[in-house]
């Protein structure tokens, strides 16, 4: 059953969605006003009660770019998600709602034998080590209806959530699935299976079996992640939630400051990325400037306009492409910045007439042979950490002194048509800087770039020294996450 | 306007019927497109069945599809419409004595003018969906081309005036997202994206395009499939490069994959090298299995 419009008018609905919108746009989703009114009026087409064609009629007019859909996923389930009495913190009451999904189940368990549907009793007398049994057996089978109540329930039990206290729901997840204990729940599911069949499995098939449950085990966490996030959402209020969850889109996510997840994301998102750097890259310099007059080409155009040429020819321009040398601090602090910027340096190399790349912490390695008929980047880039010899006294960053050696090693390999990129955050422990160095560098290379990490403001506090580095370059960029590295990078070419 | 459909449920089952199977978002991105007369913007990952959705709907509402390919350099007399210079030539030749306004009135009418797949959707009596393929090869500025029309479904020719649609066309656009597109053209349009399916639905897809294949094999290359997309490779197995595993599988009689077949068959799925050794490596216990060249052809 669709709403008509004065349905709407009146509804509450139309004053979440407000409060919805202006959420998305503080999550720095760019939600302009025609695609406001489109998402008020897709609403009015689709029936309420279906919940997933609302998110997909919101997500169609509001999300117009798929890295964002993340966020607007969160933001979605806390402004839209199921709410109730039985959401409230501290009411233990829940309602499952699979019914007779156990049928063909022959391994049936004490546990199980329970009727699924009576709601409020049912699940709260069990033992923890029934509960676990369940659990085992919903996983086995793929239960998913199961699976959900008894995520449900865990959150009850283990989660300990109180009303009004102020923790993130990250918290409440990391006790829940401390007490579910998921990994050795994953090994029993290997040997369960092992042991039903009579014939020997391959490891292929072990494999396959194990994506199988890691699958499920995930849909089991995202479950009781909806659960937490619902009780707080009930607990909390809507806006407070949507404020504490607010994460970073993923070109905004601050390499220095990256969790372990944001990480996997920023590895996933740098592939799309180089591809479109590289087709855009590729274009502006087919449709640069126009090169000279062709004259040959020019005069055989002509002999068609009966010897006048009328329609005149030009070659195509051949602007010189750079060599590059990219010099990057690979320290802990700012490894992954430095990982990400030679990921991208490589993947575009062919804008590039040469591209060559050293590493440093107080030593300094050239890697340049890494990256060399490699067709996977990320591969060479993991090897760089690992294998790349530049630890010299005591694995602290040394600008100075690797600088020293690549001034002695490689300086004379500078020309003028170098464009030399520094990456670091010039924390330089309090040895000399050297910076005698990167000025000589300036007068032999074409330019010289500095890219820190750092959010400017920090630049030159405590032993940053990068202000005095960069009177002697042609700039210094603060690149701190994906959007600045592309920007910047764009400009180098 | 005339809906189209009835209702998402009813989307879905038709789609599947011409053996497209979408998921809810599909059907129900499709079904709202219709009701607010807006195009659809489609974006994934190569071979995810962007370009089939449009087929599928144009075949399933028995209208005509009308298709543009996008491609650098492409403008506007390829995409709206273009003047037939000759034949207004061999008028103006064929009768010099006349009044010069009267030619001119003349040559510049509808015998004259040649139209291009964008000008024809707008045109058409019948029913008609207009597909424009990779939309992201166009030059951003050639993209403006396309607004007027994903907009207010209308065209203007200066000689002519403005040509409004009969009907709103269903309009499909697909990108494989090479570049940004513009803004302006994102917020005309409707977004879906067409991600890998999951199990369930991929295994679906075996079973509807491979009707030869038995459910345990779907089910195997489902898996299989999946377990090879959560590497982290270059280029992740499309939607068409499983169908075509599971036909050179059906064709070679395998009725259970193991690690030797998934081994010799791989290329099939995957086309790097580095790709292709990975998943090997991840087959593992055939240690005779990095030989994939003997590959028989589908």
């Amino acid at each position: 059953m669709a709403i008509t419009d004065s349905e709407l008018e009146n509804s509450p609905l139309l004053e979440l969605l407000g409060g919805f919108i202006v959420e998305l746009r503080e999550a720095g989703l760019p939600v302009s006003l025609t695609e406001n009114l489109d998402a008020m009026e897709a609403v009015t087409h689709i029936p309420l009660e279906d919940r997933e064609a609302f998110k997909y009629a919101l997500g169609a007019t509001l999300v117009k770019n798929h890295t964002h859909w993340k966020a607007f996923e969160v933001v979605f389930e806390v402004y839209f998600s199921m709410r109730g009495e039985e959401y409230v913190i501290g009411s233990g009451s829940e309602g499952s709602d699979s019914d007779d999904n156990q049928e063909g189940d022959e391994s049936a368990l004490p546990g199980q034998g329970q009727p699924q549907g009576g709601g409020g009793g049912g699940m709260q007398s069990l033992t923890p080590e029934q509960l676990a049994e369940m659990l085992f057996n919903a996983l086995l089978n793929g239960d998913m209806a199961m699976m959900s109540a008894l995520a449900r329930q865990a959150v009850i039990r283990f989660a300990g959530m109180e009303p009004g206290r102020p923790v993130g729901g990250t918290y409440y997840l990391y006790r829940t699935l401390r007490n579910l204990d998921l990994d050795g729940m994953l090994e029993k599911l290997m040997e369960a299976t092992k042991s039903q069949t009579s014939e020997p499995v391959s490891q292929f098939e072990e494999r396959l079996e194990r994506d199988e449950f890691l699958d499920r085990i995930e849909k089991l966490k995202a479950e009781v992640e909806a659960e937490i996030r619902r009780r707080l959402v009930a607990d909390r209020g809507v806006e407070a939630m949507a404020r504490t969850l607010r994460k970073p889109l993923p070109e905004d996510v601050d390499f220095m400051h990256a969790s372990r997840e944001e990480m996997a994301e920023l590895r996933k998102a740098i592939y799309p990325l180089t591809r479109k750097l590289a087709v855009r890259l590729a274009r502006k310099r087919r449709h640069g400037r126009k090169g000279p007059l062709d004259f040959r080409n020019t005069i055989r155009h002509s002999l068609s306009y009966g010897g006048v040429p009328a329609e005149p020819k030009f070659r195509f321009p051949r602007p010189a492409k750079p060599e590059i040398m990219v010099i990057a601090d690979i320290s802990g602090s700012v490894a992954s910045f430095a990982r990400f910027t030679l990921h991208l340096v490589y993947a575009i190399s062919n804008q590039f007439s040469k591209v060559r790349s050293f590493v440093f912490i107080d030593g300094l390695d050239e890697v340049t042979k890494f990256f060399e008929g490699v067709e996977d980047i990320g591969e060479a880039v993991h090897r760089v950490n690992t294998e790349a010899d530049v630890v010299w006294v005591d694995g602290h960053s040394d600008y100075g002194h690797a600088f020293d050696v690549f001034w002695e090693r490689f300086g004379r390999d500078l020309g003028p048509k170098t464009t030399v990129l520094i990456l670091g955050d010039a924390r330089n422990n309090y040895h000399a800087s050297q910076s005698w160095i990167i000025k000589e560098m300036k007068h032999k290379a074409r330019k010289v770039y500095w890219l820190n990490p750092e959010p400017h403001a920090y630049w030159d506090t405590g032993d940053s020294i990068v202000g005095e580095y960069t009177t002697h370059t042609d700039g210094c960029y603060e690149v701190r996450n994906l959007r600045q590295l592309e920007n910047f990078v764009e400009k180098l070419v | 306007m005339e809906n189209r459909f009835e209702d998402v449920i009813g989307v879905r089952a038709s789609l599947s019927d011409v053996s497209y199977l979408a998921d809810e978002g599909i059907a129900g991105i499709v079904y709202l497109a219709d009701r607010l007369g807006k195009p659809i913007l489609v974006e994934g990952p190569a071979g995810t069945g962007k370009t089939q959705l449009a087929k599928s709907v144009a075949e399933m509402i028995n209208a005509r599809l009308i298709r543009l390919q996008c491609y650098e350099g492409l403008d506007e007399s390829k995409a709206l419409y273009e003047w037939n210079y000759k034949k207004q030539l061999l008028r103006i030749q064929a009768e010099g004595g006349e009044d010069w306004g009267e030619i001119e009135d003349d040559i510049f009418s509808e015998d004259f003018l040649l139209t291009r797949p964008l000008l024809e959707a707008i045109r058409a009596e019948d029913p008609v969906v207009l597909l424009v393929d990779e939309v992201d090869r166009v030059e951003v500025e050639t993209e403006a081309l396309l607004l007027e029309i994903l907009s207010d479904y209308q065209v203007s020719i200066p000689e002519l005036g403005t040509v409004e649609a009969k009907q709103v066309p269903l309009v499909f656009l697909t990108s494989n997202a090479t570049r940004e597109l513009s803004e302006a053209l994102k917020r005309r349009c409707l977004y879906l994206y067409i991600d890998y399916p999951d199990l369930e639905r991929e295994r679906e897809i075996v079973l509807a395009k491979v009707p030869e294949i038995d459910e345990n094999l779907a089910d195997q290359v489902a898996r299989i499939v999946r377990s090879i997309r959560q590497l982290d490779l270059k280029k992740s197995p499309s939607v068409s490069e499983t169908l075509d595993w599971a036909r050179t599988l059906v064709l070679l009689g395998i009725s259970k994959v193991d690690a030797q077949t998934a081994t010799e068959t791989v290329n099939i799925l995957l086309k790097y090298r580095t790709d292709i050794e990975k998943a090997v490596k991840e087959f593992a216990d055939s240690p005779d299995g990095l030989d994939e060249d003997e590959e028989t052809t589908e």
